[in-house]
């Protein structure tokens, strides 16, 4: 259901305005979503000052600097720091993207906004519950599923073949696009959202699967699929480049072609 | 995961309240509203058929609100709405049937244009009704 405004007890309140770094002569404003479920109450904005001589080029430099220099409760996710396990994904400056690979100059303003990924349950400060992400990853079965018996040495694909699923096999699970999507917002329940329909895609297009029909059924009714309306937000914001859009339109289009 | 139905004890991240905009998700949502408003504009036709059908007296009574400026007005946007929805099922088409048009950069490019080319075509198509008729 649509709801435009948080609910009661969600509203991130105003927070506490952090000292400047002393003897700082670059400086930049971080304007920062806090949650802790210890302390409770309503989130707050907490502003950093970060000294960004001493700090390397991207956010995620950033939310480290913070958290080493300024304030060691700050909590977020990070792991590889290169773009590879999809861990750092959160809104900043407005839009969701992942934060190793997003250079602190790129995004516009003198106060930059980190927020978590939207419309989740916050667990802590920058750390969003993925549970129900996940869940629907799994619900679309990214697996291999065959009939025939096994080849003695590998199931064979042209290069034509191959080519089909480039642009769908690097999703990196971060969640940016689906946690982008209003329609997700809005009946994430019932809506796979991007991520889990691009992956949906990525099986129902490789030659070698032999569960087309199967996984088709799996996503014919009124909410799973077809509540995509290319509201584009997914594409926009994807940071490996992918375009969940485009790949739900063909999934849309097999739906049509089966049943003419 | 509705906020009206939020149970959750943690708080829900906000989404609109920390969201900018992209120009396809104010097509996308441009296009919803003036789909009401093209429903709010075919209610309006029927008054006027129906007071036509009546008689001289309705049909001058809501003629009347016609041409009053908060009339025109309304007739101005309705026409503006239409006009949009038109334009911008064009896109649609071209992302249902050849699939084309899903770059995000294109898809922007091609929603700046809709506004753009809906205001004009509207204006244009007003300045020759009002002026011809």
């Amino acid at each position: 259901m649509v709801q435009l405004t948080l609910p009661k007890g969600s509203a991130p309140k105003k927070g506490k305005q952090w000292p400047k770094p002393e003897g700082a002569k670059n400086t930049k404003a971080f304007k920062i979503y806090r949650y802790s479920p210890e302390e409770g109450g309503n989130p707050r904005w907490d502003t950093y000052h970060v000294d960004m001589d001493r700090c390397g080029p991207m956010v995620l430099d950033v939310l480290i600097w913070i958290k080493n220099n300024v304030d060691p409760t700050l909590a977020f996710r990070r792991s590889c720091r290169e773009g590879v396990c999809g861990s750092c994904s959160m809104n900043i400056g407005g839009r969701n993207t992942i934060a190793c690979t997003k250079g602190w100059d790129e995004v516009a303003g003198s106060t930059i906004t980190i927020a978590p990924l939207p419309h989740l349950p916050v667990v802590k400060d920058l750390v969003p519950d993925l549970t129900t992400f996940y869940a629907q990853h799994a619900y679309v079965q990214p697996f291999l599923k065959t009939d025939t018996p096994e080849p003695e040495k590998e199931w064979k694909q042209s290069e034509e073949q191959r080519n089909e699923l480039n642009g769908l096999y690097e999703c990196i699970l971060c969640a940016c696009c689906t946690t982008s999507c209003p329609s997700y917002w809005w009946n994430g329940d019932k809506y796979l959202g991007p991520a889990a329909l691009l992956q949906a895609y990525r099986w129902l297009i490789d030659s070698r699967d032999e569960a087309t029909g199967e996984r088709l059924d799996d996503l014919e009714d009124p909410f799973k699929l077809y509540r995509c309306h290319t509201i584009m937000n997914c594409a926009q914001v994807c940071p490996k480049g992918l375009n969940p859009a485009k790949a739900i339109a063909k999934v849309k289009h097999m739906m049509v072609e089966r049943v003419a | 995961m509705s906020g009206s139905e939020w149970t959750d004890p943690r708080p829900m991240s906000p989404h609109l309240q920390v969201w900018k905009w992209h120009w396809t998700m104010a097509t996308s949502i441009f296009h919803r509203v003036t789909g009401v408003g093209n429903y709010l504009g075919a209610l309006l036709i029927s008054v006027w058929l129906i007071a036509l059908a009546t008689g001289p007296e309705a049909y001058g009574f809501v003629e009347g609100i016609m041409f009053h400026p908060v009339g025109q007005i309304l007739l101005f946007f309705w026409l503006l709405s239409l006009v949009f929805h038109l334009v911008n099922g064009v896109r649609f088409l071209l992302w249902d049937g050849p699939k084309i048009g899903f770059e995000p950069k294109t898809a922007s490019r091609v929603s700046i244009f809709n506004f753009a080319i809906a205001i004009i075509l509207a204006a244009t198509i007003w300045s020759l009704a009002t002026n011809l008729f």
